[in-house]
């Protein structure tokens, strides 16, 4: 296997472990409170419509020329990758909150137990519904992400390979820890994610336009460790700004 | 329309997201990259600095108003 089918399954278990943390906690918070037959239900529901877009959509995306996917996947995939990174440099300097699991836990929980008992087709229709959308918006992104990598490098299987471990992995974690995974280092992740997307993604939209990269495949690394080296410098500028904005214990 | 106007919303946060300037830049980038290569160069370093910049421009921006 090349270095780049190797990122691509990489970038697809991190993208999915990421978000199935989020998911985890939804699924937790709703499941603990209003029980678990509706709450498995609307989860299982949301896996088996994000199983279906990746088997319908990756294959269907093979019979696009090669060149013009790659530009296409290449600039959505830099577009959203950029995304991901900006939001994680802020966050690693101090300038936007990290994502706190324990709060989001507890936040979901105190809504489940709000929430009324509307029954619908022999379900609470709350933990069907909160379950459902929790899983597919937080799996859109690994669909996005694993379709995106996976039909661009032809390795749609090992994309989706990649993401179904990650979420057996979190699911295993979370039914061991009996609780959030707060202690995942999510920014960490995100910002791996957010600069494989976006190198890929430079990569490929550029190879599609027809640009030939010194060193082929081999120069994906150099641009990786660009982008990487760009944003710590990046995160260390932020924080010696906001250092010289904040005073040290000015925040507690 | 209103469901219309709801799914284009959801895919326009979900690819632009909070700056549309930088999806903007990356747009113009990829364009003078198509350029210059139908002119027959091989401009393979425009893109990443265009990114690294682009990237740069946002952060700037976001940290200034955050500050503010």
């Amino acid at each position: 296997m090349s270095t780049s089918s190797w990122l691509v399954v990489l970038g697809a278990f991190l993208a999915s472990a990421v978000e199935a943390v989020e998911a985890l906690t939804i699924v937790l918070g709703v499941g603990i409170v209003r029980g678990w037959r509706s709450t498995l239900i609307g989860s299982g529901a949301a896996a088996a419509v994000l199983a279906v877009l990746v088997a319908a959509l990756g294959p269907a995306l093979t019979v696009i020329p090669i060149s013009a996917l790659r530009i296409v996947v290449g600039a959505l995939l830099l577009a959203f990758g950029l995304q991901w990174l900006r939001k994680a440099i802020l966050r690693a300097s101090g300038y936007k909150a990290l994502h706190d699991e324990d709060e989001a836990f507890a936040r979901e929980r105190e809504q489940a137990a709000a929430a009324g008992n509307e029954q619908k087709a022999g379900l609470d229709w709350y933990a069907f519904t909160v379950s459902f959308k929790g899983v597919l918006l937080e799996g859109l992104e690994v669909v996005f992400i694993v379709i995106g990598f996976g039909s661009a490098q032809n390795q749609l299987g090992l994309a989706a390979l990649g993401a179904a471990v990650a979420v057996v992995v979190v699911i295993a974690a979370g039914v061991l820890a009996r609780g959030p995974l707060s202690r995942v280092p999510e920014n960490a992740i995100k910002f791996g994610v957010g600069l494989l997307l976006t190198s890929f993604g430079c990569f490929w939209a550029a190879e599609g336009i027809g640009v030939d990269w010194p060193g082929n495949d081999l120069s994906l690394v150099g641009v990786i460790a660009f982008f990487g080296a760009s944003s710590f410098l990046y995160v260390r500028g932020l924080r010696r700004q906001r250092g010289r904005l904040v005073p040290l214990g000015a925040e507690s | 329309m209103k469901y219309v106007k709801s799914f284009g919303l959801f895919w326009w946060n979900f690819i632009v997201g909070d700056d549309w300037q930088v999806a903007a830049g990356v747009a113009v980038a990829l364009l003078l990259t198509w350029g210059l290569v139908a002119a027959g160069a091989n401009p393979w370093w425009l893109l990443p600095v265009a990114v690294v910049l682009l990237l740069g421009w946002s952060l700037y921006r976001a940290s200034r108003e955050a500050a503010s």
